[in-house]
């Protein structure tokens, strides 16, 4: 069914001055191609054709085998004002063009640079597995992609889903280049569905990358305005009694920490986007009451991470990280930066439900709407309160002094560590279904750098059932990654080879970010993979924050106590802060390949790192 | 399953607890529990390890590709901590205290002055400027070292310094210094800082400056012993993070031998000032 059978045309178009009212579909479709859309605030948004203010059904657009793509500076416009910095717009929308591939094909993807003051551009493909000279990293693949030059990539196409590509280049990621990328399957998929969206959520800063990343490096807490005044000190006194207050200040005193830097950037800079569009700008998706609706999120952000939810719709998680799972109901699900997931919600009313989108750290939101009708909004939740993380959730209770702020190893916790991880093989409360054990579990960490690592958590804990900071206390079902379970086939053998152990550590206060306390520029080389063979990642997050781990070229198993053949695939993985998660994995292509964190700013701070497959 | 199968299991799931001996670090030489039971079923077992140990890192990429980050990038500010207006009984004074650096994560050079300006005697009451190389030793803290240079009150002096700089546990800012004078004299001096959020932008902060000296030295009125202090309350309201007008109020004191000296000519060695004045970096 097509968008245009739905909608009178002349009537959304009477108030804009440069269509004339009596505009035909194929006009309209044309203008559209050219990469620029007039919106129902009647100004015009370098916003693509595919979303627009009013979304258009993926099923309308051609699956192609080619695609043609420029990267060049455009104006960005937020609610009709042109801001400060301009956009890094591929073919001059942000988002990027969709691109409707199909599983099998040789697909062409020819990337012309337009940037003549940059020193490369690139576009990743990320999720894919393609060849590693295709894989569009800058230092790892290739050389990048030189002002005025075009890079040809060319691959097979060897799965299908929801993806996205965007630039590996310096901050472009930042400032729009990144667009949404879907893999039509060879064999149907077994739901359903009859309209399909793709939501891409992103972030766009006014003070421009360059200065986010210096501001941050100067001052930690430079965009936080939400943090620990002298009225929450009274406030907690008042609820859990001054003695308690006084030590849980303390204790984060001690470590120099704060239990309110959620966010490196915060809505104290940035608006958040859904396809590029402002939440007052309110982009817009038409359904049927009664019908299915597939709407594809992709978290494009390059410092955020959002808790997705349509008041009033419980939906149906159907894939994540472009990988079949077995349908799971939730009402809320948290997606980070660089992961997808696809969910089907059937709205029966005949009513518009808001798309909430919101960050984090509870500072502000994306949003759009879900609709039977043109130019209707529902009511738009508001912001819950901004959590507080707490030590007990990150295995270091108040009881328990022995929190390291300098880096030390205490040996009697060393001893502590052995039993912890002893208990842990038996089946902890927190690992109720642990159907593959972990047999060793990690390495216990040694930092060599003194500087880099503000802290080392001596007992991490498997946090993979908790649904996350700020969530879970609603009464709603919120996923969680314990929750899915793998309907894609499984390919690899159930046997390991060897475990490894990657520490994610950092030192925020002096905006130091790093894998095993070193930076990118101090790693010995890059991490050595066995081409076929089968390893146990165990990713131990040292650290206060949520970091979504990325690897490039092969998939991620995450270990959520399902049996071999039904663990998920990811190809980025939330850890959260003290968490210890494990995956196994299959390096199934020679070459190098990127393994980073996706926080852009944490990334080039020194969290990334190398995998070289040999 | 077959008899060779359930033979090929057995051997796996023996194999897998050598498995453990030896990729483990010491944690799992200590107590195994008992009836530790692993559900083979589900859990992929180990194959036997290889002869050789693989190593956690491959030889560096030889390509020419260039930097796929530059997480050694280099910085630069400038930050004024107080530029303040001061008004006491004896008379007013513009006072500053500035700092300018370049810098990498583990490495710092800072240039910077603080001194100041008394607007009845229109003349510097006291100036210096510094310049010091800092490097990380430690998680929130900076060993620094250089040189300081004194030119009010005169004679001129010069000094070597060496000192911390950083973040003491329960957030306190401080900058302690020794310095060795072109004459041999040696002093101490600390600063150290507080920020109280009254709100999201107003922000109460108490400052303590604190100066010893190892030895006499007349001509500058200085006696061995803590010199003097200065106690200071400044609230600011930060209109952004880089630029916040603030009022305060500042008691100073010489101590020791200093007061003394100062009391028995007459003059009160405490001054107490009321100060505006502006915050800012960039």
């Amino acid at each position: 069914m097509c968008l245009a059978d739905r909608i009178n045309l002349s009537h959304i178009m009477k108030n804009k001055t440069h269509l004339s009212a009596s505009i035909n579909r194929r006009k309209f479709i044309q203008q559209l191609g050219a990469g620029v859309f007039v919106t129902s605030l009647g100004g015009l948004l370098p916003s693509p054709s595919w979303a627009g203010s009013l979304g258009q059904s993926l099923l309308d657009l051609d699956i192609r085998r080619r695609y043609d793509l420029n990267i060049a500076y455009m104006p960005f416009l937020i609610n009709g004002k042109k801001e400060r910095i301009q956009a890094t717009a591929i073919n001059g929308t942000v988002p990027g063009p969709l691109l409707r591939l199909r599983e099998g094909d040789d697909v062409q993807l020819n990337v012309t640079n337009s940037l003549m003051d940059t020193k490369h551009s690139s576009i990743h493909w990320h999720g894919l597995l393609v060849p590693p000279d295709m894989d569009g990293v800058p230092g790892v693949s290739f050389a990048g992609i030189k002002p005025g030059e075009t890079f040809n990539y060319r691959f097979k196409l060897k799965q299908s889903g929801t993806y996205w590509y965007h630039s590996h280049s310096s901050f472009q990621e930042q400032t729009g280049t990144y667009g949404p990328l879907v893999i039509e399957p060879k064999e149907k998929e077994p739901f359903k569905y009859d309209r399909d969206y793709t939501v891409v959520l992103s972030d766009w800063t006014s003070d421009g990358p360059d200065a986010a990343f210096r501001n941050m490096t100067m001052s930690d807490g430079y965009y936080n305005y939400q943090q620990r005044t002298i009225g929450d000190f009274f406030n907690d006194a008042g609820e859990r009694g001054l003695k308690k207050t006084v030590a849980d200040r303390l204790a984060w005193g001690k470590m120099r920490m704060s239990p309110v830097d959620l966010a490196g950037i915060t809505g104290a800079d940035y608006t958040y986007l859904m396809n590029g569009q402002a939440p007052d700008e309110n982009w817009t998706a038409i359904f049927n009451p009664g019908e299915t609706i597939r709407l594809r999120f992709i978290a494009a952000g390059t410092m955020s991470i959002f808790d997705v939810r349509i008041p009033g719709l419980d939906m149906q998680v159907v894939m994540v990280d472009g990988k079949a799972v077995k349908p799971v109901d939730v009402h809320e699900f948290r997606i980070s930066a660089a992961e997808t997931y696809d969910v089907l919600v059937t709205p029966n009313k005949d009513q518009p439900f808001t798309i909430f989108a919101e960050s984090l750290d509870r500072s502000g939101y994306a949003r759009g709407t879900l609709s039977p009708q043109v130019g209707l909004s529902a009511a738009v939740p508001q912001l819950r309160p901004r959590p507080v993380r707490k030590l007990d959730d990150m295995g270091m209770g108040m009881m328990d002094d022995k929190i390291f702020g300098g880096g030390k190893m205490d040996h009697a916790a060393m001893k502590n560590m052995s039993g912890d991880s002893m208990a842990g093989m038996k089946g902890s409360p927190a690992t109720t279904s642990t159907a593959i054990p972990a047999p060793v579990g990690p390495e216990p960490f040694k930092p060599e750098d003194k500087v880099n690592t503000a802290m080392i958590i001596m007992n991490p804990q498997d946090r993979i059932a908790e649904p996350g900071i700020g969530l879970g206390e609603d009464g709603w079902k919120v996923l969680t990654y314990a929750d899915l379970i793998n309907d894609s086939g499984q390919p690899y053998t159930p046997m390991v080879d060897r475990e490894m152990t990657i520490n994610i550590t950092a030192n925020m206060e002096r905006s130091i970010f790093s894998f095993d306390g070193l930076k990118y520029s101090q790693q010995p080389g890059p991490y050595n993979f066995r081409h076929n063979e089968r390893l146990r990642l165990w990713l131990v997050n040292h650290t206060m924050m949520e970091h979504p781990i990325h690897l490039h070229g092969m998939w991620m198993q995450i270990e959520n106590g399902q049996p071999h053949d039904k663990i998920p695939y990811k190809h980025t993985i939330l850890v959260k802060p003290g968490e210890k998660i494990s995956a196994l994995i299959t390096p199934i292509e020679k070459g190098d390949w990127a393994f980073h964190c996706h926080l852009l700013y944490h990334m080039d701070a020194g969290m990334f790192q190398v995998v070289s497959v040999s | 399953m077959g008899a060779l199968a359930s033979l090929l299991l057995y051997s796996t799931a023996h194999a897998q607890h050598e498995g453990h001996s030896q990729m483990s670090m010491d944690m799992s030489q200590g107590d195994k529990p008992d009836g530790m039971s692993m559900d083979i079923s589900q859990s992929p077992p180990m194959r036997s390890p290889t002869e050789q140990k693989i190593s956690k890192y491959a030889p560096k990429m030889e390509n020419d590709f260039g930097e796929p980050v530059h997480d050694n990038m280099l910085f630069y500010f400038f930050s004024g901590d107080r530029l303040e207006y001061r008004s006491f009984d004896e008379g007013e004074a513009v006072l500053w205290d500035f700092r300018t650096w370049v810098m990498s994560d583990y490495n710092k050079l800072y240039l910077e002055s603080e001194g100041e300006w008394s607007i009845d005697d229109n003349a510097f009451d006291k100036a210096e400027g510094r310049l010091l190389y800092g490097h990380a030793i430690a998680p929130f803290w900076d060993v620094r070292g250089g040189v300081r240079y004194d030119f009010e009150p005169g004679p001129e002096r010069a000094y070597a310094v060496l000192g911390i700089l950083g973040l003491a546990p329960q957030w306190f800012e401080v900058d302690a210094n020794l310095y060795l004078s072109d004459e041999g004299d040696v002093s101490f001096r600390l600063e150290s800082e507080y920020d109280i959020l009254l709100t999201q932008r107003l922000i109460l902060q108490p400052r303590l400056e604190l100066e010893v000296s190892a030895q006499d030295v007349p001509e500058y009125s200085t006696y061995a012993g803590f010199t003097g202090v200065e106690i200071e309350l400044r609230l600011r309201y930060e209109i952004s993070r880089k630029f916040a007008p603030y009022i305060g109020i500042s008691w100073e004191s010489a101590l020791g031998e200093s007061a003394n000296r100062i009391e028995s000519g007459g003059g009160d060695p405490a001054t107490t000032s009321f100060v505006a004045g502006v915050k800012f970096w960039f």
